[in-house]
Parts: structure tokens; sequence; C-alpha cells
């Protein structure tokens, strides 16, 4: 069973390297980019079947490791067996 | 007394630390490798800079989780002294012995400089030998120095005097344009609430001799050797 984690920079958290990248898109002509908040991806591949279990699990490596609550918020998703076909592919 | 200073894989101020307690300030001093349990009799710990663990996943996160973290908390709630160096004021952020983290620089950029930095407080194990207001001259070398702590947090930790150092200009006066990587309030270093965990992000134990450019360090390290014989005496 695989679960994704997705990390980012709290709001009130100045988030320098999203600011640079926006400032890069809008220099390559994306007038309309008001903002770029960057952030970690994680791919957990667990075993065990049931996706109850795995999201609380994920969710306690996420509050523990992944992420730094004093600076970082976090959401975590547990994939169906049919996405995780995709992500194989 | 004797300094034990923690080698993390990845710590390059190691031996600075070490040198700067042995043969510069002349104390009993012992490096300690990460996956020990034990901190071989130690009245202080020094946490050195570098990049423990490649600083994977964030400045001082998997360092952590090291065994000698273990002693090394132990320590700290005996009361023992701990000074956490750039890196090593990192790992003691993400083991929660000091409140408060890090993040990038807000000018992105590694800063390497020598710049001034203000001591707040004297009543630490790490300031002791200074005087209030005293600026010391510091080399700063980090990309990830950017203080932060929530607004209730930061609140506190003002209150409770737990500011231990600050960025100022060299007469120590505050100010943006003295801020080198856009820390709240100019914070270079904090202790703990009990006051025996300093971290600071300038190296004193590199600018300990006079041929470094900066002896200024040296009143960091000598402050434990001060405050430990006022406490054994």
């Amino acid at each position: 069973m695989k679960a994704r984690v997705y990390v980012t920079l709290k709001p009130s958290v100045f988030d320098p390297q999203g600011r640079v990248v926006a400032d890069a898109l809008v220099t390559l002509g994306y007038d309309d980019v008001k903002d770029v908040r960057q952030g970690k991806f994680f791919e957990v591949d667990l075993t065990g079947a049931d996706p109850a279990t795995a999201k609380a699990r994920v969710t306690e490596m996420a509050d523990k490791l992944l992420a730094n609550p004093v600076i970082e918020s976090y959401r975590v998703e547990v994939l169906q067996e049919s996405q995780q076909s995709r992500v194989g592919s | 007394m004797k300094f034990s200073v923690v080698v993390f894989p990845g710590s390059n101020s190691d031996y600075d630390a070490f040198y700067a307690a042995s043969h510069v300030l002349g104390e009993q001093s012992e490096l300690v490798w990460h996956k020990d349990t034990d901190l071989k009799g130690a009245d202080a710990v020094i946490l050195p800079g570098g990049f423990a663990h490649g600083d994977y996943l964030r400045t001082g996160a998997i360092a952590r989780f090291s065994p000698i973290m273990n002693a090394v908390k132990a320590f700290a709630e005996r009361g023992g002294p701990v000074l956490g160096i750039c890196n090593g004021f990192q790992v003691l952020l993400e083991a929660g012995l000091l409140p408060g983290a890090m993040v990038r620089n807000d000018r992105i950029k590694f800063v390497s400089q020598v710049v001034p930095v203000r001591v707040e407080q004297t009543d630490t194990p790490f300031t002791a030998a200074c005087s209030q207001n005293q600026v010391l001259k510091l080399p700063i070398a980090h990309g990830e120095g950017n203080y932060y702590a929530p607004p209730d947090v930061l609140a506190a930790i003002e209150q409770n005097r737990q500011v231990v150092f600050r960025y100022t200009s060299a007469a120590g006066e505050v100010g943006a344009q003295w801020n080198p990587n856009g820390s709240l309030n100019g914070i270079a270093g904090i202790c703990n609430h009990r006051r025996n965990v300093v971290g600071l992000m300038p190296h004193p134990e590199r600018a300990s001799e006079a041929a470094l450019g900066s002896a200024d360090g040296r009143f960091v390290l000598a402050s434990a050797v001060k405050a430990l014989a006022s406490v054994s005496r």
C-alpha cells in the first residue's frame, strides 16, 4: 500500500525559495504568477492492506519526522489500488 | 573540567571545537562518536558545526536520532551545560531541547562572513565570562540560519530573556541592515528555559585566537570553565 505525504511551510513562514521561483516564472513571461510555495513530497510504501491504519501510521510518521510541525504543515493521502497501478506506470 | 565534543557523520567543526577547548583553553577534551551512548564523563557538551547526516530531510533532523542524543538529553535534563554551534544549534532545535526552528536564509545564499554579535544575557554557562551587551566579532557560515518561532513562542523567549546573542552593528545597534539571514528579532543564539542549553549560529571556536582574525570566541568557551568553577566551589 502506498501513501503520499505533502509537506509545505506554514503560511506564516516566509518561503524564500518559493519567492525566487515565483520571480523566475514572472521573468519567463508568466506574469499571472502571484506566489509560489515550495514543498516536499514523499511516497511511502507500506506493508499491510488497511487504508485507515496506513493513514494513521503515516500521519504519525509525518508528525514525528517528515515534517517539522514548528514551521511546516503536511497532508497525507493513502492511495487506492487503482491509483497505485498508475503510480508504477 | 572536561569538554565532550560530539562527532556526527558530516560534522566539520568538531576538531575546531576540540582544538579550542584543549589547546587554546588547555582543558581536557574528548571527541565522542554519535553512535556512542555515554558522554565519557563530560562536564560540558558541544554539538559542533557541519552538515550532520548530510542535512538530509532538514538540518539536524536525522542527527536528533543518533544514539548519543539520548545521553545528551539526559545530561541536559540534569542541568549539564550543552552548547550547540551552527549545525549543533539546528540539532538542538530539531531535538526539542531549544524552542523554534531554522529556515533558509532570507536571501537564499549561504552566508560566510565575520559579523558583530551582541551578548544579551550573561547568566548562562556559555556567556558567564562575557559582559552584558558586549559585542563579539564572530564568523558565521550557514545556509539555514534564519531563526523562526511562532509569535507566542517568540514573545515568550524574549520575555524569559532566552535570547542570548543578537546580530547587531559593531556598535551594538539592532537593525535589519545588520541581520545577515532574516532571523526574527535578529536572533543569533538562544537558551532553554533552564538556561543550561545554549545554541548559536556563529562559530566561537573558529575565532578563538588572534591568528584566526578574532579571539572573541574564547569568551564563549571560557564561560563554561568559569561557570563550572563557580558551581563546584
